[in-house]
């Protein structure tokens, strides 16, 4: 069994979780590979939710499997595909099945996924998505109606320290912390000045909540430019294009750990955040080395 | 104001196309500003229908008239002869319009020739953008005048996604800009940045029970 990752932020120095991303299908054995792989290495594991408004395996549906193989799931909730029913619903199934980390999320754009012309929601926001939880926390409803069995999740949420300009985003930030979170899970950031400046903001407003900072190793220049242009939220800078654009044909996922692993020791060895946050997309099975050359095995 | 586009002209054939003798009913407001179904645009589209003939396709007759504004009774009552006169009509109001149209001469087909966007004003020459989502619950006094609702590709409340692009431009388009970055930068100019600090709850979506419907106080 694991242990409850409530436990683990406010045990251990250097918390590290990994991101899971449910297939396009019902074939789960890709998923349960991934689990295996990882459910030992990491402390929890974040689950997507349709990741980039593309329709996949829901999130729930692989937290449930890293519960029955023994790990530590973290259920990603965005507000784009469910109205407050909905999402409420999914948080008492979550938590009657023993799923109880949520990370609130406000989630992507339609427009950047595969059903291009499907209605999206936003009945809630990121912000009121962390109330309703303390709400349901608190043996209630959002309409007031008392639950029979309630509900006791460990709540985090995101935020994009790259953000510019950054001050809205802060705004949003501090209101998320006042709302009442225990861990921020941030987007990918490349700049450990950008980190630094983020949770010493996040540390003048609450000082209790664990900082994870996102990694997302780049494996190429190309997928570097591509992920500025159309993944939300993610700024690759150009000194770490130009890197690795230098690299040897063939050696890109060994250059990209190496500049992730170096980010990820920095971030340790200078205490600058309470832990990391990978999301090595698509190539979950190489998450390992890059663990073990971060000094994290 | 509403803002309109002409639909595709073969949308446009493909409706009309059992009819012999139409009626081009334009309206003189919200889509004679935004160049949609004025009686500029009726006239233009009758001219290609007329043209579509003269190239071989079959024989139509088009008459066209445009009323001050097709959403109201007393003014769409003025097309009675004109209306009796076709097969059907092909209306370039907003939906309302149309609706209106249909709803007085129920025994006629009455089509749209535009397809209605939003509530919006001018930006400049040729470009409307949209302002207003007609949600019932206003939130403009909390947000320097600019509304999150519908000029937020999310609709959010309470400040910015983290999709947002350099610049603070939108996650979905590079060319429009992030409302709350606007919100804030208007908000920091009057001083009254405290009301971005401000949680606000879950909106009431049933603000307007749908299908809206006001009745007036008596005066």
């Amino acid at each position: 069994m694991a242990t409850p990752f409530r436990k683990i932020l406010k045990t251990k120095d250097f918390v590290v979780t990994a991101e899971a991303a449910p297939e396009k299908g019902s074939n789960v054995s890709k998923a349960i590979e991934h689990i295996e792989l990882l459910k030992d290495k990491v402390d929890g594991l974040n689950v997507t939710d349709n990741q980039s408004s593309v329709m996949r395996y829901p999130s729930l549906g692989v937290c449930l499997l890293i519960k029955e193989h023994g790990g530590e799931p973290i259920l990603q909730v965005t507000c784009r595909d469910r109205n407050r029913l909905a999402i409420q619903a999914d948080l008492l199934f979550a938590y009657s099945r023993g799923v109880d980390n949520v990370l609130c999320l406000t989630g992507d754009s339609i427009d950047v996924g595969d059903h291009k012309e499907a209605k999206q929601v936003f009945d809630l926001d990121s912000v009121q998505l962390i109330h309703l939880v303390h709400t349901l926390n608190s043996g209630k409803d959002m309409a007031g109606n008392e639950l029979d069995g309630g509900i006791d999740f460990c709540i985090g949420t995101t935020a994009t320290p790259s953000a510019d300009p950054l001050e809205p985003q802060l705004i949003k930030v501090e209101k998320k912390l006042k709302a009442g979170v225990n861990f921020i899970q941030t987007q990918a950031v490349y700049e450990l000045d950008e980190l630094k400046r983020f949770t010493e903001f996040v540390r003048t407003v609450d000082g209790e909540v664990k900082i994870l900072a996102g990694i997302v190793p780049v494996i190429g220049a190309k997928m570097a430019m591509y992920m500025n242009d159309n993944v939300p939220g993610v700024f690759v800078p150009q000194h770490l294009i130009d890197e690795l654009a230098q690299a040897q044909k063939g050696t890109g996922v060994a250059k990209g750990i190496e500049i992730a692993a170096l980010m990820i020791r920095q971030i340790r060895e200078e205490k600058v955040c309470d832990g990391v946050h990978i999301m090595f997309i698509g190539r979950e099975e190489r998450v390992p080395e890059l663990l073990e050359a971060s000094g994290l095995l | 104001m509403i803002i309109a586009e002409r639909k595709p002209m073969e949308e446009i054939r493909q409706m009309i196309a059992p009819y012999k003798k139409l009626l081009l009913a334009g309206c003189a407001t919200c889509v004679a500003v935004c160049w949609a179904g004025g009686e500029k645009e009726v006239g233009i589209l009758a001219s290609q229908l007329r043209l579509d003939q003269s190239k071989g396709r079959k024989k139509i007759s088009v008459l066209e008239a445009t009323v001050e504004r097709q959403c109201e009774k007393e003014m769409v009552e003025e097309l009675r002869d004109k209306v009796q006169e076709v097969d059907a009509v092909l209306s370039l109001a907003c939906g309302s319009g149309v609706q209106t149209m249909a709803e007085m001469f129920e025994d006629k087909p009455v089509f749209p020739a535009v397809n209605t966007t939003f509530i919006g004003m001018p930006e400049r020459e040729g470009l409307w953008v949209e302002m207003c989502g007609a949600c019932g619950d206003c939130f403009l006094d909390r947000t320097g005048g600019i509304c999150p609702i519908v000029r937020c590709a999310k609709g959010l409340l309470n400040g910015p996604c983290g999709g947002m692009r350099k610049g603070g431009k939108c996650e979905i388009d590079p060319e429009k800009d992030c409302a709350w970055v606007l919100i804030y930068r208007r908000l920091e100019k009057q001083g009254r940045l405290d009301l971005m600090r401000e949680y606000y709850p879950p909106k009431n979506y049933r603000a307007v029970k749908r299908p809206g419907r006001i009745q007036a106080a008596k005066a």
